[in-house]
């Protein structure tokens, strides 16, 4: 410091992590769930936008089945049970469960990750086809994108948490905000399952108004 | 560095006890990064990180504006036969794309990564291994594009590339997807250090720097990087519509197959509009800086010029149609898009009367970042009339699309953007260097730059007007067109001349020029508080701010607060609103993982332009790097520990 | 700031009338535009003027020595009070130039012919654009009134037209600025455009949107006429091609119909019916060759049969290898089909 300085309050007390706004990483984790979510609202907007380029929606083709979509949807509600718990268990510095609830989360994504290969395969109509294939694809491909990715971090943290590390009070704010990030991808999947899987249905065979 | 079982209490911290040269001399170990190649390699310093992205982000200045000489050269004459209709369409394509992609938006993103984490008063950005991994992101897609150019292989559809000239059908090869890709790795970049410095702005502001105290520049970045979250996640899903119905046959932009070229249109300018104020907003924050500075007062107007920053933030969501006037929409939607282009003019007018208003109640002083800030208000105003001119249907359905648009975004992005960014480099170059630019020549840069420009663009008003198209490789003899064009050549290179100057005088002044000491322009925020250049742990201690303008509130002495240790990277965390003292935040030692994580992500990048699985294949080095970048290095730190 | 006022002027008086030029309006669209521009200009200006006046008043206050506090706060007190000034011209210039723009708009709509304003009927015209050429085709419910040309219009004075804007390949941009603003031409949509020519002459459209290689020299001769000459012009539009008469322009005919070229091309009236390329059967009465590329005449059009490539790189008219005494042949026959 080139002035010379007057000394105020000393600040070795404050505590080295917290949770939620006051985590810096919150901030990072927010960020990402703000650009990822523009994305998503962008592409539902570039699906109506096509549609209503359209007489006949879906053109030439079945919707998707509505089993496995819904199948999906259903376990990921429930996934939000022992998110919730393990997030809490976080913020409330307890190791042991902490650690159960991101083995449990790491095995709850695997269920999900084969009901998403079925959503593929009944699709009725490949990428190629058509604009609506193509964008219908594009929606559950970038969902699933933040599935596998949110996957591989609960897979990491949860490794974490059994080394020495996991004893660190900053590890604790990493897994709760892994379970923020998995709130984001429950949530974002509500309005793409009624986009993929509702509006062909409620379209079906001419356009609605 | 401390470790586990360390006793918390007795580890070092900055304080009465330890201060001066030997708190600098501990701090310094600490925050310091190995000299050499290695460290260089390595390093999360965002004083380093920064400059060498200012740096790169001027090289493609320079190479963008070399094409800019070619493409002048060529039509200084008509029916030229210097350059071909492909070679010239590709210069012009790379043109914009080098100005917009790889100088614009990183400079300016590059000079907040350097000066915010300063101007807030805090030792680092935030996430400074994601800094890192942002710039050789930049420059593996920069130097991608510039080899594929120089192979033949670069972009021949234009910088926005609109479909289905871009698409499979007609743009074969790899051209197009070769830009299609360089828009990934430079929309990675550009949203990873929009991250980062919104967390910093949000939470690592100097205790007392509450919102309403920070620094104009501060807001400004702030409403940028917010506006880059929102607007590119649409041109990064644009271009891969566009890659993928180029590799894998979607139908995206095929109209025969439900698609539609204006999807293209609608995606890339919600991102495009957004985009040229994401340029010009920090601009707008250097102003403000340069005029408090030199008129030795604070910006007068401060809440209106806050109020001004976040509503051109806003509106700029609301315009993007004003680039499809000519596409047929319904009419009565355009009216919107007209009014919303006119309205944003009210917020920048408001700004020009606060910097004119500020000069006209303080005691202005002429040096060179001034003057570039009085060519700024001159060429800036030009440029954002005409601005309004386009933004009535009927008009521009005369001048959408001629050298009169291209007169006009001339005028605000070099107006508006490049004058303010060469006064910021002369202002912040004692703080990057430690040296002073040389007046002099500064001075005649800005008097050649300033007729340059104008000789350059001014009469491109006219050649629009009359009739002459955009991106074409040549036009007729006889329409009436020659004298503009040569007079525009002529001036093209005067204003090259001028850059070339300036950054003679910055290379030369790095080596040779005087001494600055920490403050010499006798500037009021906290960076001029820390030598020049600063230290690797820029504050000694962390200061505490009671105004908008900290040293000239200070008097003689700063007020600091104390207890952060020393043996450890540690940077203080405030409160996002009031900035109250929080949290001590560990900061990352230097790592090569974002390096190696960088080279990953640009062989999935690359190689998914020839084949797709290489997006599969390539994920599984991606993730393993990213994997141990984040796996804590180390033994587990010494507090807190949690039993 | 700097720009010498001579220059200015000098480039305005110089540059106002022209083939292709926004300046020289020569229809009721472009008119009305231009009038729009001249309000924006002046308000614009005075804007300019302003700011460029507190800026100056602002830097000559420079010399004062110093700003005290108090005076600082004054001088505060008073830019409150003219920023509010500010702002409120700000909205009024914008409110008359949004005014202005609104219902310029509204009038052209209105001297629209489909609305049935005008007292003339439309003549209608499908303008395709395609790489790097126009084809144009007279609309008529009577097949035997239709006229295909390509590359040029011809327009009577004072007779509304509506013409339809398709694309069958990439955006190209349809514009005649002496006639009125652009627009695109975009494939799987249409778009509509309406003129209104008011004043006799000829002038020079060029495609307004990056379409590729040759988007430089795609453009489009358009002739405004008197009613007469129009009709006239229409007349000998809808007669089928002249017959070969001398022996040269027979062996041309002949090369002509035994060989590619009627491939691509079509001549009424004859068995070349290609659309690949444009339609020749009024070839000669043209004034370009490859949409403005070159001016029609003979030696040009010979160096573009033998070498299309060497003329306008990249069209899609390829390399045909005709003997020289062909060429000359051909040359004659394309010559007669006025």
């Amino acid at each position: 410091m080139t002035l010379p300085v007057h000394f105020t309050r000393d600040l070795s007390e404050l505590p080295t992590h917290a949770f939620g706004t006051r985590s810096l990483t919150w901030w990072g984790v927010v960020g990402f769930m703000l650009i990822e979510g523009t994305g998503f609202a962008l592409a539902i907007a570039a699906y109506f936008f096509l549609m209503s380029q359209e007489q006949l929606w879906p053109p030439s083709a079945l919707p998707p089945k509505l089993l496995w979509g819904t199948l999906t949807l259903i376990v990921m509600m429930l996934s939000e049970i022992p998110n919730i718990w393990v997030k809490k268990a976080a913020e409330e510095h307890r190791l042991r469960d902490t650690r159960i609830g991101l083995v449990i989360m790491s095995i709850v994504v695997i269920p999900l990750l084969v009901l998403r290969g079925f959503e593929f395969a009944n699709l009725n109509i490949g990428w190629d086809r058509n604009a609506y294939g193509s964008i219908l694809w594009a929606l559950l491909l970038l969902h699933t994108t933040h599935l596998l990715t949110d996957w591989v971090d609960t897979l990491v943290l949860a490794a974490l948490m059994f080394t020495d590390h996991g004893s660190e009070g900053r590890r604790f704010v990493d897994v709760s905000e892994n379970g923020l990030y998995w709130h984001f991808v429950v949530l974002s999947w509500i309005p793409l399952y009624v986009v993929i899987y509702w509006v062909p249905r409620m379209t079906q065979g001419g356009l609605i108004g | 560095m401390s470790r586990r079982g360390d006793d918390p209490k007795a580890l070092p911290r900055d304080g009465r006890d330890l201060t001066g040269d030997a708190l600098h001399e501990r701090l310094s170990l600490t925050w310091c990064t190995q000299p050499g190649f290695w460290g260089w390699l390595t390093t999360v310093d965002h004083k380093l990180v920064g400059r060498r992205y200012i740096f790169t982000a001027l090289v493609f200045l320079v190479l963008g504006g070399i094409l800019a000489l070619m493409m002048r050269v060529q039509l200084a004459r008509p029916e030229n036969g210097l350059i071909s209709a492909d070679r010239y369409n590709q210069i012009f394509s790379m043109h914009g794309t080098t100005m917009m992609f790889l100088f614009a938006v990183p400079v300016m993103e590059a000079m907040a990564v350097y000066i915010i984490p300063l101007m807030l008063g805090t030792r680092n950005i935030a996430f400074p291994r994601l800094n890192a991994f942002s710039y050789w992101v930049f420059l593996f897609g920069g130097i991608m594009i510039w080899v594929a150019f120089l192979f033949n292989v670069g972009p021949e559809a234009g910088w926005f590339s609109y479909v289905p000239l871009a698409g499979p059908q007609f743009s074969p090869g790899k051209r197009t997807d070769f830009w299609a890709q360089m828009i990934t790795f430079t929309e990675v970049a550009a949203l990873a250090t929009s991250v980062e410095l919104v967390a910093t702005i949000m939470k690592q502001r100097a205790p007392g720097m509450s919102l309403n105290r920070m620094p104009l520049f501060a807001w400004g970045v702030l409403v940028t990087s917010l506006m880059v979250i929102f607007a590119m996640p649409a041109v990064m899903l644009s271009s891969s519509f566009l890659i993928a119905d180029r590799l894998v046959g979607t139908q995206f932009y095929n109209p025969t197959e439900g698609g539609d070229a204006l999807l293209w249109q609608h995606l890339f300018w919600f991102f495009g509009h957004p985009e040229v104020y994401i340029i010009f907003i920090p601009a707008l924050g250097f102003v403000s800086q340069i005029t408090e500075t030199f008129t030795r007062r604070p910006v007068f107007g401060y809440a209106a010029m806050v109020l001004a920053l976040v509503s051109i933030g806003i509106l700029a969501f609301g315009l993007w149609v004003h680039h499809m006037f000519a596409t047929g929409l319904p009419r009565l939607g355009y009216s919107f898009y007209t009014a919303a282009s006119m309205m944003i003019a009210l917020p920048s007018g408001v700004q020009i009367f606060c910097w004119i208003a500020t000069m006209w109640a303080g005691r202005p002083r002429f040096t060179v970042p001034m003057l570039w800030v009085i060519g700024f208000i001159v060429t800036f105003v030009i440029g954002g009339l005409t601005g309004v001119m386009v933004a009535s249907v009927p008009l521009d359905l005369q001048l959408h699309d001629t050298y009169f648009v291209v007169a006009h975004f001339h005028y605000v992005l070099i107006g508006g953007a490049v004058f303010p960014l060469l006064g910021a480099i002369t202002f912040w170059f004692p703080k990057f260097s430690g040296r002073m630019m040389d007046e002099t020549l500064g001075k005649l840069s800005f008097v050649i730059g300033f007729i340059g420009f104008h000789l350059t663009f001014f009469p491109m008003h006219f050649t629009g007007l009359m009739g002459m198209p955009r991106r074409v490789y040549t036009y007729p003899s006889d329409i009436g067109w020659n004298m503009l064009n040569m007079i525009s050549s002529i001036g093209a290179f005067v204003f090259a001349s001028a850059l070339l100057l300036f950054m003679a005088n910055a290379i030369v002044s790095y080596r040779k020029g005087l001494l600055s000491g920490s403050n010499p322009w006798e500037a009021s925020s906290l960076e001029w508080a820390v030598p020049s250049p600063p230290p690797p742990y820029n504050f000694a201690h962390i200061p505490v701010v009671e105004g908008r303008t900290p040293l000239w509130d200070a008097g003689g002495t700063l007020s600091v607060v104390t207890g952060l240790r020393v043996e450890d990277r540690e940077l203080l965390l405030t409160t996002a609103i009031d900035a109250e003292p929080d949290l001590r935040e560990p900061s990352p030692l230097p790592t090569i993982w974002p390096l190696l994580s960088a080279i990953a992500l640009t062989a999935l990048f690359i190689g998914s332009i020839f084949n797709p699985w290489a997006i599969v294949w390539g994920a599984i080095p991606l993730a393993l790097a990213l994997i141990v970048w984040f796996w804590p290095k180390g033994p587990p730190e010494a507090e807190p520990v949690i039993e | 700031m700097r720009r010498p006022p001579l220059l200015i002027a000098a480039l305005l008086l110089g540059g106002c009338s022209g083939e292709q030029s926004a300046l020289d309006p020569a229809g009721v669209h472009s008119g009305a535009v231009l009038n729009l521009f001249g309000l924006f200009f002046w308000v614009c200006l005075i804007a300019f003027a302003l700011v460029i006046g507190f800026l100056v008043i602002a830097m000559l206050q420079a010399r004062r020595v110093d700003a005290a506090r108090s005076e600082r706060s004054e001088h505060d007190a008073i830019a409150s009070r003219l920023l509010r000034g500010w702002i409120v011209f700000i909205i009024a210039g914008l409110l008359v130039l949004t005014l202005g723009s609104y219902f310029t708009d509204r009038n052209l709509a209105l001297a629209a012919p489909d609305t049935g304003q005008s007292n003339r009927v439309p003549i209608r015209i499908k303008l395709t654009g395609q790489q790097w050429w126009w084809q144009v085709e007279y609309e008529d419910p009577n097949a035997s009134q239709q006229i295909r040309t390509a590359n040029e219009l011809h327009l009577p004075v004072g007779v509304p037209v509506h013409i339809r804007l398709e694309s069958i390949d990439v955006i190209h941009s349809f514009w005649v600025p002496n006639l009125a603003g652009k627009q695109d031409m975009i494939p799987g949509r249409h778009n509509d455009i309406e003129l209104l020519p008011t004043r006799a002459g000829h002038y020079r459209s060029q495609c307004a949107e990056f379409c590729g290689l040759q988007h430089a020299h795609m453009a489009l001769d358009v002739v405004i006429e008197p009613m007469a000459d129009w009709l006239k012009w229409r007349a000998q539009s809808l007669q089928p091609a002249k017959a070969p008469a001398t022996a040269e322009e027979k062996a041309g005919y002949a090369y002509f119909m035994e060989h590619q070229c009627s491939a691509c091309h079509s001549i009424a009236g004859t068995p070349a019916f290609g659309t690949v390329g444009p339609d020749l059967t009024h070839f000669a009465s043209r004034p370009s060759i490859g949409a403005g590329t070159v001016p029609n005449t003979r030696g040009h059009l010979e160096a573009w049969i033998a070498d299309p490539q060497g003329m306008k790189e990249g069209n899609h008219m390829p390399y045909l290898a005709v003997p020289p005494d062909k060429l000359h042949a051909l040359g004659a026959y394309l010559r007669s089909l006025s």
